[in-house]
This record gives C-alpha cells, sequence and structure tokens, in this order.
C-alpha cells in the first residue's frame, strides 16, 4: 500500500514538471512565457502594470527564449519573451517581434590589468582559446583566464551568437550567475569575463569594443555592437485578449522606460 | 505508541522509495533518447550541441574521491592511531572537539576558503591562469572526509580487546609495532567502514567543490578545470529549459550518481556486516 502510494506520488511529481503554461488566459489574466534573461525586466513591468491595472494577472514562466516563441506559435501562451532577434523562419511562421528593451554584454577584465579596448576579432581569438597569454595583447606577461557561464545561459547564448563563436569557446572556468563571474574576474590578474552590462560595477573594468565604452547611450545608438534585444513576441493574424493588448501596449509606451531602467536594461525608443 | 513508532519508520522508507522511483522515472527517458552507451562514455557534454556525454563527469567524480581518499586516509588513520592510543589524555582532549568542529563546518564554508586561499595559492604556485582545478577539489574534499574517517577509525581502534596488546607488548613489541600490527589489523573492519563511509562522502559533496573546481566539462587532469557528477547537476539546472533533453539529461545524471552511492552504501552495509559476524 505504501509503496503505491509513493509510486503515485512520484508519478504526480514528475507530471507536474510537464504542467508548465498551458490552457488559454481567463478574464484579466495575461500569460507570457519564454527568456529567463528578461526575468528582472519582466518583474519590473509586472509590477508597475499590477499597480496601473490591479484587474489584470500577468503569470510569467522562464522557460528559454525558443520555448517562449514556439509557445505563442502554438497558441499556448498570449505573449512569448525572447532575449534574441528572432529568426526568419520564426518570422515565416508569423512570429512578430516587439522590442521592449536592449541589453548590452559586457566584457569585463580584472582592474589591473592594463587592457583597456578589444576588437570583436580578438575577443574571439581569447575565447576560442588562439590567444592564450595576455603579452600577445600588449598586456602583462600571464596566462589568461577565460571565464564564463553555463550551457544554457541567455547570457552566454548571446555572447557567443554576437561574437560568432557558438561552441567554440574553451573556457578555463565556468559559473552559475553573472555575480560569480564578475566576483571571480575581481579576484583574478589573468581573467576575462562577460556579463549582463547591467550588473558590472566598479570591481572589474568593462573593456572598450572596438574602441566603444559599453553604456546605455552606445546600447541605445547601436554604436556597441555586444548587445541584444528583449523581444516580445505576438502571432500575426492572432488577435490579443484585452488584457494582453493593455499589458503589451504599457510595455512599448514611454511610461515604462523608468522600470526598464531600474531593471538594468535599456529602453530603446 | 506502537503504531507512531512504526509509521515514523515507514515515513524514512516511504521518502527512500519516493526519491528512488523519482530518480528513475525522470531519469531513464534521456538515456533512451541518447543511448545508455553514448551517455555513460561520451567525451563530450554541451547541451547547446546536443552531446551528453558523461564520462569527464564520471572520471572526475571517481579521480576525485580516489585523490581525496589518498590524501585523506592516511592523514585520518594516524590521527584515529594517536588519538586513540598514544595522545596524552590532555592533547586528546583538545583535538577530540577540534574534530567533531571540523565534522560540523558547513560544506559552504570549505568551498570559501578553499576559493580564497587555496585557489590563488594553487595559481601563483603552479603558474595557471586560474587556478581553479581537480588539486583543488581533491585538497578540499581530503579535509571534509578528515572527520568521518578519525571518529569511526578512533572508535574501531578503542574496541580492540586491551589483552591484545598487553599480550603483544609482554612479548617484547615496542608500542609502535603493537599499534600498527596488532591493533590495526583487529580493527581492519571498523576502519574500511571509516574509509567507505569517506568514498560516500567525498563522492556526495557538491557545494565545496563547485566553488573550487572550475566546472568546464574537461576529461579530467590535475591543473585543470573539472565538473563532477554533482556540480554537473547543480550548475545547469538552473537555467536549463523545463522538459528539455538538457534537464532530462540531468536527471539521468542524478540517477548514475544515486547508483553509485548505492553501491557505495551496499558495499558499506557488507563490511560492517562482516565485522557484526567477527
Amino acid at each position: 500500500m505504501k509503496k503505491v502510494f509513493a509510486i503515485a506520488l512520484a508519478a504526480a511529481l514528475a507530471l507536474s514538471m510537464l504542467a508548465g503554461c498551458s490552457g488559454k488566459q481567463q478574464g484579466g489574466t495575461v500569460n507570457t512565457d519564454g527568456s529567463t534573461s528578461m526575468a528582472d525586466v519582466m518583474g519590473a513591468l509586472t509590477e508597475a502594470f499590477r499597480a496601473k491595472e490591479p484587474d489584470i494577472t500577468v503569470n510569467y514562466s522562464g522557460t528559454g527564449s525558443g520555448s517562449g516563441i514556439s509557445g505563442v506559435l502554438d497558441g499556448t501562451c498570449d505573449i512569448g519573451l525572447s532575449s534574441r532577434a528572432l529568426k526568419q523562419e520564426e518570422m515565416d511562421q508569423g512570429a512578430v517581434s516587439h522590442v521592449v528593451a536592449l541589453d548590452g554584454v559586457a566584457i569585463v577584465v580584472n582592474p589591473k590589468n592594463p587592457i583597456a579596448d578589444l576588437t570583436t576579432q580578438q575577443i574571439a581569438d581569447i575565447f576560442t582559446g588562439k590567444i592564450t597569454k595576455w603579452s600577445d595583447l600588449g598586456g602583462a606577461d600571464a596566462p589568461i583566464a577565460v571565464y564564463g557561464r553555463e550551457d544554457g545561459s541567455g547570457t552566454r547564448t548571446a555572447f557567443e551568437e554576437i561574437v560568432g563563436v557558438e561552441g567554440a569557446c574553451t573556457y578555463t572556468n565556468e559559473y552559475g550567475s553573472t555575480g560569480d563571474v564578475i566576483g571571480n574576474v575581481a579576484s583574478n590578474e589573468n581573467a576575462i569575463g562577460y556579463a549582463s552590462l547591467s550588473a558590472v560595477d566598479s570591481s572589474v573594468t568593462a573593456v572598450q569594443v572596438n574602441g566603444i565604452a559599453p553604456s546605455e547611450a552606445t546600447v541605445k545608438d547601436g554604436t556597441y555592437t555586444i548587445q541584444r534585444p528583449f523581444v516580445m513576441v505576438t502571432k500575426e493574424g492572432v488577435a490579443l485578449s484585452d488584457a494582453a493588448q493593455a499589458f503589451l501596449d504599457f510595455a512599448m509606451s514611454p511610461e515604462a522606460a523608468e522600470y526598464i531602467t531600474a531593471a538594468g536594461a535599456v529602453y530603446p525608443n | 505508541m506502537q503504531i507512531l513508532f512504526t509509521l515514523c519508520g515507514l515515513v524514512a522508507v516511504g521518502f527512500v522509495l519516493l526519491i528512488t522511483v523519482y530518480l528513475v522515472l525522470s531519469g531513464i527517458p534521456a538515456i533512451r533518447q541518447i543511448g545508455l552507451f553514448p551517455f555513460l562514455f561520451g567525451k563530450t557534454w554541451s547541451a547547446s550541441q546536443d552531446e551528453y556525454g558523461i564520462l569527464p563527469l564520471i572520471l572526475t567524480s571517481i579521480y576525485g574521491t580516489a585523490g581525496a581518499i589518498v590524501i585523506g586516509v592516511p592523514i585520518g588513520f594516524f590521527t584515529a592511531v594517536f588519538l586513540a592510543k598514544a595522545a596524552p589524555k590532555r592533547l586528546a582532549a583538545l583535538l577530540r572537539p577540534a574534530v567533531s568542529l571540523l565534522a560540523g563546518i558547513p560544506s559552504v564554508v570549505y568551498g570559501l576558503v578553499g576559493m580564497c586561499v587555496l585557489v590563488p595559492a594553487l595559481r601563483n604556485w603552479l603558474h595557471l591562469p586560474a587556478g581553479d582545478s581537480l588539486l583543488a577539489a581533491i585538497l578540499v574534499l581530503a579535509v571534509m572526509i578528515l572527520p568521518s574517517i578519525i571518529s569511526l577509525s578512533e572508535t574501531a581502534l578503542e574496541a580492540v580487546p586491551r589483552e591484545y596488546e598487553e599480550a603483544s607488548l609482554a612479548l617484547g613489541a615496542t608500542e609502535l609495532e603493537t599499534y600498527f600490527r596488532v591493533s590495526a589489523p583487529a580493527a581492519k573492519s571498523g576502519i574500511a567502514a571509516a574509509v567507505v563511509l569517506g568514498i560516500g562522502r567525498a563522492i556526495g559533496e557538491a557545494m565545496a567543490i563547485m566553488m573550487v573546481a572550475g566546472n568546464v566539462a574537461n576529461m579530467p587532469a590535475l591543473t585543470r578545470s573539472v565538473r563532477f557528477l554533482t556540480t554537473g547537476i547543480s550548475i545547469e539546472l538552473n537555467y536549463s529549459q523545463d522538459g528539455s533533453l538538457q534537464r532530462q539529461a540531468l536527471f539521468s545524471i542524478g540517477l548514475v550518481l544515486f547508483l553509485f552511492i548505492m553501491l557505495i552504501n551496499g558495499f558499506l552495509n557488507l563490511v560492517l556486516k562482516r565485522e557484526r559476524e567477527e
């Protein structure tokens, strides 16, 4: 009997993993689903929106950009969230992109490192292991420690895609969070790493890329190239519910700018 | 009253069953999809390239544990002999609480000290880029398994009948000869149990080594950044997508780890049973 109960409970637990965003919204509910990198921005937007429209509930589930986009195309959620630009085949299937924010990925080194400017090519060579000593770049005679995030992290995916080194990086160390990367770069003179621009503090130096320093302004005007859009995705020809439309309008409005900035991202419009 | 006690016992058994069933149920699908052989013996673990081979993780866990045992067991054993037989009473009274304190330190603290002291030291001594390495993990694990090895070995050594040692001394053996030739062999199954317990602790540790091992799924080498079975799960769980093959493969790693620990536990029970029969 106990065994049967245990098995039943285990089965229930296993099934609950499969339950994610499902079912259409009822009444004033907006289901959003997608990028985990957008958690902070979504949190800020949801909170501000709740103050404005207390009757509408906005649900967010962080399942990754890919499943957010396929979710909205399959109709399992109202708005998909993607932390990368949509691919052509996704747009061919009817996905429509609404850019709500921009996020810069900063390349960070230890403050004691004299290197202040790198080209995209040099960054790619460092992360793929072609350049292994700082002296090759005019720095100290020391080996380079390449720090990055674990596979599956949105920052890692974005960085590798933009720099063009997908799956080709030879990391010295991998860390489970942005804070860990920054903390460890701050404590190792040999280290280089990447982190969301909003998370960079004075304990590390964010280098210039192709002569452009990362900042809100350079991300916004597009001159700082290591950046990605935060996109809300809808499907062409599918009318949004009133609640979902209201939330999307709010996210795109100038009113949302302060919340997006507060969440560490850059307001694009 | 009887019913209450029975219920409490059943709760523990129930949880073991629950976890076992859950791990098997959630660990099997990925193995079936990837294939048992490519999963266990594949040399590349990379979710973005859809390759899920855990051989580097398995080997790292085995090498890391073996390294910790090679360093930790001699130190622990000699400490236990010293505490049980040779130490002056006052010194032993000081050492024993220190050892139990060592057992009580949370693993994150071991990791923190390793990260802040050991890793930079290795970086400077060996001129490594970072210092996070299998070697750092082995050293941290060796310290972490000391308390269980010391206290279990000490108990086993103290249980050796005093007559054995007196007979040996009466025959003209020195004290050292007596401890290592008479007491230690008489306590051998207890000491073996201590070693197996140490293995169990080392192979299941995650937090401390995550902070010093570097966590890249390389084939293990002493000065290279490595990923253990345990850290493999904890580092990727956060961002793996629900229901994705990556998430399922993490559960499969859990299943493999679980089997390892079952094996070690089974072995421990065997050793302890033999001791009781003696």
